[in-house]
């Protein structure tokens, strides 16, 4: 299956995805990770406000068959949450990669970007699954 | 990994294969609540063909099976079959299983789970008594045909009238030149039958299902929707709601349990803890705020006292909503009891509810 893996962002060896606008970090799962879960049908995410940790759960998201923990590209803190996801996770599997985004998050130090994958690497890992 | 006659079959429908307890299985083929829905709705086709089947037979048959099982196998005439569990002789479960009787008092099919079919052939092997015992499992294929309309596409397809049998019987056909056995049971809750069919025969019948239920919207089914459908029902599944440990009257079973009938394994135990007062039972709930139960999750009172765990929970296609089974302190298992689920770490309220979940 083709995944569409955006060139610009960067990525998680846990398939999520971060896109950075200067201090601003969007992320997200990646469609890999949609596709494998199935069917979301619960999103459980931090607060605005709240401080997260690369590497560090942020949050969870289910499907009907399992439970996946969301991992935190970047270390910072939340300063916006899709809450829309809370009444139509469904967009997480139809398109994880724009609209259904998870949080918005002012990155500590840019520094933590090189810890992340590129898409080139992020497709070779996916590849091999 | 072990392999059914239709694993080349499901990678050609491009179902997502998993390794399930050694074997690989399709855990789905479009999407899972697609799949459900399809069952509840027209009908579906499962390879059950890892399930394990064993072979009792010879004059010592009924005495054995009798000795091993908790229900009652000498009601059984030929053509019948009973849901019944297999005893340890710790006051647990081995395994459970469907007896069938294929002649009466001389033969009879055991099918067990697949996850533990060494396990039981060795336990029923070990504490024989004098039967003529076989593993079958190689020789046969096994698909389950469940949904509203599986009666008329197994009419159309077998040419027998399934629909006419009562539940849980089963009766020898043919397909083309293979032997089958159509064996009215299942695992949905809907409208149905199990078919084992000779080994070789098993793709030709799974594509003839395929091919003449277009029309029925016919859909094959993998094992995501299989725990969905039957968390749906809250039948048990050997791992989550019994295992070697488990009282089987705590897990509500004591309907295929017949003490007062006859003798059998570990029966002192089983009865005796019934006797000496249950702690538990199995109930289902829903959840009364945001969250999804799922096994291992525990339960608490208001006053923050461990009373119970989840056994099974997912997010129920059919009614769109969160589902669980779990086993709670017999305080707490009327309908309407509210209690704290824990839900890494955090504690949202639920309630005991009716089950089956989705009624037919």
């Amino acid at each position: 299956m083709a995944f569409h893996i955006p060139e610009d962002y960067y990525y998680t060896k846990e398939h999520e995805w971060a896109q950075v606008d200067e201090n601003i970090v969007t992320v997200g799962i990646t469609e890999f990770a949609q596709d494998s879960l199935g069917e979301i049908v619960y999103v459980e995410l931090p607060e605005e406000g709240q401080k997260i940790t690369q590497g560090q759960t942020f949050g969870v998201v289910e499907s009907v068959k399992a439970v996946s923990d969301l991992y935190a590209p970047v270390s910072g803190t939340v300063i916006e949450v899709n809450t829309s996801l809370g009444d139509d996770p469904s967009v997480l599997n139809d398109d994880p990669v724009n609209e259904g985004w998870l949080v918005r998050i002012e990155m500590d130090t840019e520094k933590e970007l090189a810890n992340l994958m590129r898409a080139p690497d992020y497709k070779k890992l996916i590849a091999e699954k | 990994m072990k392999k059914t006659p239709l694993a080349e079959t499901h990678e050609k429908l491009g179902a997502r294969m998993v390794d399930f307890a050694g074997w690989y299985m399709p855990v789905q083929y479009i999407g899972l609540r697609e799949e459900h829905n399809n069952v509840r709705t027209n009908v579906g086709l499962f390879d059950v063909s890892h399930m394990g089947e064993v072979r009792v037979k010879g004059p010592k048959a009924l005495e054995t099976l009798e000795w091993l099982t908790t229900n009652d196998v000498s009601k059984l005439n030929d053509g019948e079959a009973q849901y019944s569990l297999l005893p340890n002789d710790q006051g647990g479960l081995v395994d459970d299983i469907i007896v069938y009787c294929l002649k009466k008092n001389e033969d009879y099919l055991v099918c067990v789970n697949a996850s533990n079919k060494d396990k039981d052939f060795a336990w029923m092997t070990k504490h024989n008594k004098g039967a003529d015992m076989t593993d079958e499992s190689d020789l046969w294929g096994q698909i389950a045909i469940q949904g509203p309309k599986a009666l008329e596409l197994c009419h159309r397809v077998l040419g027998m009238k399934v629909g006419e049998m009562k539940p849980f019987t089963v009766q020898h056909g043919q397909f083309q030149n293979h032997k089958i056995m159509v064996a009215t049971t299942g695992y949905t809750g809907e409208k149905g039958c199990e078919v084992f069919v000779e080994a070789g025969g098993t793709v030709a019948l799974w594509m003839a299902l395929l091919e003449q239920g277009k029309d029925l919207g016919v859909m094959p089914i993998g094992l995501g929707a299989r725990d969905t459908l039957r968390t749906e029902m809250k039948y048990s599944l050997y791992g989550h709601e019994i295992d070697d440990t488990t009282n089987p009257y705590e897990a509500g079973l004591g309907w295929v349990i017949k003490p007062a009938k006859k003798d059998f394994m570990g029966k002192n135990l089983i009865v005796g803890k019934k006797e000496a007062g249950l702690s538990r039972n199995l109930v289902g709930f829903k959840m009364l705020e945001k969250g999804i139960p799922r096994q291992g999750y525990s339960l608490f009172s208001f006053d923050n006292k461990e009373i119970g765990k989840v056994t099974s929970g997912t997010h129920s296609p059919t009614l769109d909503e969160p589902i669980g089974i779990a086993y709670i302190d017999l305080a707490q298992v009327k309908e309407g009891s509210e209690f704290l689920l824990d839900i890494r770490g955090r504690k949202v309220k639920a309630v005991v509810v009716k089950t089956p979940f989705v009624q037919k």
